[in-house]
């Protein structure tokens, strides 16, 4: 292997990094705004919310991430009432679509693995609440939130690592990120497996810092699974 | 100037109709191969963690989380660039004269099928340890041997138990069949893009790949459903 050329790809492709990360943690933060929305419109009873919620989940599930990054980028420049609108100087930037498309297609996964996380806070803690005389503001914000996030997490953290590698879709339309410049590197020299290899081992150690982070959040919030500190035990059985 | 109305522009004997739907055979038969490709890996990734040495589960294990954490755009090039240059490499080695391209279609379909092997593994793997061991012994104790055990008892329950999961890759493997327009492999993606362009329509005909897209989805999803409904037939629910 030439050690020059692997430095020299090392180099170009961690420059890239930033931009993939930019694009996925902006992504991930405001698609989990939509998806909460999404997933409250889902659980809240009322049909004329339900619905709206239930088909948009459908579509964007149901296409893939790239048509739906074309159909932003290209597809909304046909329309002239766009294209004069104060939008066009955003929607006219491949970065802002592909954060929209980012966004928007998170947003239907996200609001599903929400939804299951609403759905199985127990209904004892939330009557215990209102037991308790808390209103219905204060009883989402201290009892079903946290419950739902906690229950959530295992599930959303795939999502955050499909949404890592999502962010390689924003090279179609000439965003240079990791796999962007990847793609250009190996077009240009012909050299898929070693560029391959490099790209391929920085992505395993974004998704392993993440996985590593995840892992760490989901212990600090489930005390209650944990197995209590040996001096407590000690204490209680004396 | 003539204006072609889009009814016009995507008529089958004129417009782009036919190589759309074309385009649209093609993404099945890619998401078919890939998807099959995918299962042949997973059966033996799933092999390897449940009953392999020590050796084939560490391969088998390393297998999943690369492939689960690398992007499948990246994977795509790989095979892609890389095949060419394997193929043009082996020319060169066997003195064939001109360029030599490495088939399209070949180096989509196991792109995605690598990708979806890694998914495989797990949905089989999940579904093998869902087998209850009473229904093993029992087949033990009726004097089966390895292979009739595998075939009669172990592989339809392994299925039943998959279908939900293998599902879900499916519906995954039709998305991610997209991904191989970017290397210019004429499926519905590239169609459309080809069409979009020339047209200067591009909203109207990403959102008919989007259609087109759903309804393939959809439709699947009714057929997977069914099928379940098959295998577990004998459940009581």
């Amino acid at each position: 292997m030439d050690t020059s050329f692997t430095y020299e790809t090392f180099v170009r492709l961690l420059g890239a990094l930033p931009l993939t990360l930019q694009l996925a943690a902006i992504g991930i933060s405001i698609g989990a705004f939509f998806a909460m929305i999404l997933a409250l419109m889902r659980v809240s009873g009322y049909a004329i919310l339900d619905w709206p919620a239930r088909a948009y989940v459908f579509v964007f599930r149901g296409t893939p991430l790239l048509v739906q990054i074309f159909l932003i980028y290209y597809g909304l420049g046909q329309f002239m009432l766009i294209k004069k609108s104060f939008l066009w100087p955003f929607l006219r930037e491949p970065y802002w679509c592909a954060i929209l498309a980012l966004v928007m297609n998170t947003a239907a996964y996200s609001s599903e693995i929400f939804r299951g996380g609403l759905l199985s806070v127990p209904h004892g803690q939330v009557e215990a609440a209102r037991a308790c005389g808390m209103s219905r503001l204060m009883i989402f914000r201290r009892i079903t939130l946290p419950l739902a996030i906690r229950q959530a997490l295992p599930a959303y953290s795939n999502e955050m690592i499909s949404m890592i590698k999502a962010t390689s879709l924003a090279s179609t339309v000439t965003i240079m990120e990791i796999t962007g410049v990847a793609g250009s590197i190996i077009s240009e020299t012909f050299r898929a497996i070693e560029v391959f290899v490099i790209a391929g081992a920085i992505y395993l150690a974004i998704n392993f810092v993440l996985t590593r982070i995840l892992g760490a959040m989901e212990y600090w919030l489930s005390p209650h699974l944990r197995q209590p500190p040996s001096a407590i035990l000690s204490s209680s059985a004396a | 100037m003539y204006h072609y109305s889009f009814l016009e522009m995507i008529s089958f004997s004129t417009g782009y109709g036919k190589p759309l739907l074309i385009g649209v055979a093609m993404t099945i038969c890619l998401a078919v191969a890939g998807f099959f490709i995918g299962a042949f890996i997973g059966i033996f990734g799933a092999w390897a963690k449940l009953s392999g040495g020590y050796i084939a589960r560490s391969v088998a294990d390393a297998y999943t989380t690369v492939l689960r954490a690398i992007p499948e755009l990246l994977v795509i090039f790989l095979f892609y660039y890389g095949g060419t240059a394997a193929i043009s490499a082996l020319g060169k080695f066997l003195n064939v004269e001109g360029t030599l391209g490495f088939p399209g279609f070949l180096a989509g379909s196991l792109a995605i099928g690598i990708c979806a092997g890694a998914q495989h593994t797990e949905v089989f793997r999940g579904a093998f340890n869902a087998v209850h061991k009473g229904e093993i012994e029992a087949a033990l104790a009726c004097g089966m041997s390895r292979f009739t055990r595998f075939r009669r008892i172990i592989m339809p329950l392994t299925l039943r138990h998959a279908l939900p999961g293998l599902g879900n890759v499916w519906q995954i493997v039709l998305k991610e069949s997209a991904l191989v327009s970017a290397v210019g492999i004429i499926e519905l993606m590239r169609q459309t893009q080809l069409a979009a362009g020339s047209t200067g329509m591009p909203f109207n005909f990403y959102m008919l790949a989007a259609a087109a897209y759903l309804g393939i989805s959809t439709i699947s999803g009714f057929l997977l459903q069914l099928s379940e409904r098959r295998l577990s037939r004998g459940v009581r629910r």
